[in-house]
């Protein structure tokens, strides 16, 4: 054997002896890709703020994962695109203000990534065994850590340079503490506040507010194949009925699912964060399932909870019952529903 | 047909999907680029007789056959060499005339250490006396049967189990069609298409005997419609015959597994761990049926088949008619040699073949191609990342599996708990570790987990 070895120096491996071009670090970079548009409408908005926020948690995230690896020995794995993923999905959830919060809040970024990266995805076994979405336990500890930092908004200024502006509320915090008549007010009309949710001119999390950008991310996604649209679709479809049913002031069925999709973490969740692989549902009618969950769990926070916004610890409780939803829905093998059937029949 | 599959996954249709609409198909599959058009234009030729051919005893599944000839003795072509030895079991004959110089064992494509006939070509092609039937069709299904079996026909599609054993099944389970295999969804392979276009009245011939045997009334003939030359010729040929249906199938592989065969063209589901005699079906390819019939027409015994040579690394793909016994080097020989930087030579193709470790490797019954592969076309499965829970293996899965959570517990050492997410319903067509993202070796947990536990 071994001389033949010597004379042709042949590879023998099990089959298949071809495999896809599709890769796990191709998978997170074309994620990050499709939330570009979202990204850049942040930015637009929030100013070079939203910008150094977000590098903060990327950079943050990706050295935290080399450093974490080197102590345990293991191969560096930042290459594959996951801390950066995680680190700009970080970044999109927070303000933007709290770059220029008083006192300095800056390190909050780093601590979240720590957080996400660390304690989150690396302590439970690394990418594929996470039980929970990195980014959103990382926005989570911030959130509860520094309550009053994570939610002042500035207003959208849509200049550039500007690194001072305004703060304000958020489109579901007027929603919540004033009701509909204002939140219309303070946007004109209807249509108005239609559109400034669409564009993201509205104050919120950097990467949250431009509807429009996340939904073509979104599609994009879909069109490739990288997310199927049993989440979002699902999500998306339970929060519009309970919004529209039971989101009006006094009488059922007056509510306006409009206002609730635009707003919030509602179309970030839905298409980017719901459907992350390692923390969502394998199966597709599980997902169905899951994201019904996100849905009705959001707008139970939204209309009851304390909080104005739910979508982040909707997809968080969500995220504990993905196992015990893919051992409900377990694949049906080729031919056993027949035998099933055929057995029936013949008792 | 139910709403396309694709429609489930994504409103957007994969090119692949949009040009199938519509053609019998099953749910699950993948489109692996088919390369078949480096050697779909090479007409059948024969190989050079080779010096020395290697004839294993055990080429089909089954017993291995007991030697009948001795050290030294001579044998004519067709002559037989091993008796079979129980009823799932095959007898092999001598593919050349010459002197057996050696019988001992030898390394099959698997790997493993075969019982061997070594035979010395004396180039003088005398054949030993065969049973001529120009009225081969009014002989009795038992007759025909026999003929089959006596001229050492196994499946020759890949997985060579014995087509008498197929053609006997129990009375208690009717058969009421026959299914020729014509999709050829391996990627590469060309041997049965070149058979459909130059050979179809044979097979379509052959086809009616395999009905008769059976006493069956409906035969169908499926193929991939990546061939609609081949479904015209195989159309044409069968024109005459009403009870014979030629069906284009999808492009998607595994389209030739049997389960996913009699799925695509009956709409029947084997069910788990059933045989395709238990829907009433039974499978043959199309180079078994063109042996059939040359075993019932000449009483020719399987001495030959149709071997596709091809590859980005070998110099002129071809399709040759080989001897069963001649070793792969010569066929390399044959087609100009190797290519720079050969890294792989497989034997069938490259979802399902066997890697060679060496071209000594004879060409056995089973033998549908050989595969060379250079460095830069080859996938290298030594590094592989963790499952990160896609369920792209779970949406092509074409028996409904979960591979990603088989491969996760055979990596763990969890094998019964493997079992319980229907281990053994895999039949490892590899298109789950062609779509994994995190190149896991799927397959080869299965195969682990499979010999760890009892099915």
């Amino acid at each position: 054997m071994e001389a033949l070895k010597k004379e042709h120096q042949l590879i023998v491996s099990v089959s298949p002896h071809v495999k896809s071009e599709e890769t796990t670090s191709r998978i997170m970079w074309t994620v990050s890709l499709a939330l570009l548009p979202a990204f850049l409408a942040g930015v637009y908005f929030f100013g070079p703020k939203a910008l150094l926020i977000t590098a903060v948690c990327i950079v943050s995230c990706m050295v935290f994962e080399n450093l974490y690896m080197k102590i345990v020995g293991k191969k560096p794995v930042a290459g594959d695109g996951s801390a950066f993923l995680t680190g700009l999905l970080l970044g999109m959830n927070m303000p933007a203000s709290l770059w220029s919060f008083s006192p300095f809040t800056a390190h909050v970024p780093v601590i979240a990534s720590f957080v996400a990266v660390v304690i989150t995805k690396q302590l439970f076994g690394g990418l594929g065994f996470n039980v929970f979405n990195p980014a959103l336990i990382g926005r989570a500890f911030a959130l509860i850590s520094w309550p009053k930092a994570m939610t002042i908004w500035n207003e959208p200024t849509a200049a550039l340079l500007a690194m001072d502006a305004k703060t304000t509320a958020t489109p579901l915090g007027i929603l919540k503490e004033e009701g509909v008549a204002k939140l219309l007010e303070v946007f004109g009309d209807k249509m108005s506040l239609y559109q400034h949710l669409l564009t993201g001119n509205r104050a919120g999390s950097i990467g949250e507010t431009s509807a429009i950008a996340l939904l073509i991310g979104g599609l994009f996604l879909l069109a490739k194949r990288y997310i199927s649209w049993h989440i979002p679709v699902s999500f998306l479809a339970t929060a519009s009925v309970i919004a529209w049913v039971f989101g009006g002031k006094g009488a059922l069925f007056t509510g306006d699912p409009v206002v609730h999709l635009l707003s919030g973490g509602m179309m970030l969740g839905a298409w980017f964060m719901a459907t992350d692989y390692v923390t969502s549902p394998s199966m597709r009618k599980g997902q169905i399932v899951f994201g019904i969950g996100c849905g009705f769990l959001t707008m139970l926070i939204r209309l009851k909870g304390g909080f104005p916004e739910g979508v982040m610890f909707a997809i968080l409780i969500m995220n504990c019952f993905a196992p015990l939803i893919d051992r409900g829905f377990q694949a049906k093998v080729f031919g056993a529903v027949k035998q099933d059937k055929a057995k029936e029949a013949t008792k | 047909m139910v709403l396309h599959i694709g429609l489930f996954r994504s409103p957007i249709l994969l090119k692949e999907e949009l040009f199938n609409m519509g053609l019998a198909t099953f749910k699950g599959g993948i489109h692996p680029p088919d390369k078949k058009t480096l050697s779909a234009g090479s007409s059948i030729s024969e190989t050079k007789p080779p010096k020395i051919v290697v004839i294993p005893l055990s080429q089909h599944i089954g017993a291995p056959c007991n030697p009948v000839v001795s050290i030294g003795q001579e044998v004519r072509k067709g002559q037989v060499l091993g008796e079979p030895a129980g009823f799932v079991s095959s007898p092999v004959h001598a593919s050349v005339s010459g002197k057996v110089v050696a019988i001992g064992e030898f390394p099959n494509a698997m790997g493993r250490m075969v019982n061997s006939i070594v035979i010395e070509n004396d180039f003088r092609e005398e054949w030993t006396a065969l049973k001529d039937s120009p009225d081969y069709m009014s002989l009795s299904p038992e007759e025909l049967r026999e003929k089959v079996k006596a001229a050492g026909i196994v499946g020759m599609g890949g997985a060579a189990f014995p087509t008498s054993v197929k053609l006997s099944p129990p009375k208690e389970k009717p058969i009421d069609a026959v299914l020729i295999n014509g999709a050829e969804c391996e990627p590469y392979l060309t041997a049965d298409y070149r058979l459909m276009i130059e050979k179809s009245s044979e097979v379509v011939e052959g086809l009616r005997i395999l009905m008769k045997i059976l006493g069956v009334q409906k035969g169908y003939i499926g193929i991939e419609n990546n061939k609609p030359d081949a479904v015209a010729k195989m159309k044409e040929a069968a024109a005459g015959s009403e009870n014979i249906k030629v069906l284009a199938l999808e492009v998607k592989y595994p389209q030739g597994a049997e389960k996913m065969l009699i799925k695509s063209i009956l709409g029947r589901e084997v069910p788990p761990r059933a045989l395709p005699m238990d829907v009433g079906v039974v499978v043959q390819n199309v180079g078994t049926a063109l042996a059939v019939y040359e075993a019932a027409r000449y009483g020719k015994p399987l001495i030959e088949r149709v071997v596709t040579v091809t590859g980005e690394g070998v110099r002129q793909p071809r399709n040759l008619m080989v001897r069963i016994g001649t070793k792969v080097s010569d066929l390399i020989d044959e087609c100009g040699g190797f290519t720079e930087g050969v890294a792989k030579v497989i034997s069938g193709g490259p979802m399902m073949g066997f890697a060679l470790g060496g071209l000594d490797v004879a060409v056995t019954k089973g033998t549908s191609g050989i595969l060379v592969m250079p460095e830069e076309v080859v996938s290298h499965t030594e590094e592989f990342g963790p499952c990160i829970r896609c369920s792209r293996c779970i949406d092509i899965c074409p028996m409904g599996l979960m591979p990603s959570m088989l491969s996760v517990l055979a990596e763990r050492g969890h094998y019964e708990d493997a079992r319980e997410y229907n281990l053994f319903d895999c039949f490892e067509c590899g298109s789950c570790a062609f779509v994994c993202p995190s190149k896991r070796p799927i397959v080869q947990l299965v195969r682990l987990a499979k010999s760890m536990v009892k099915p």
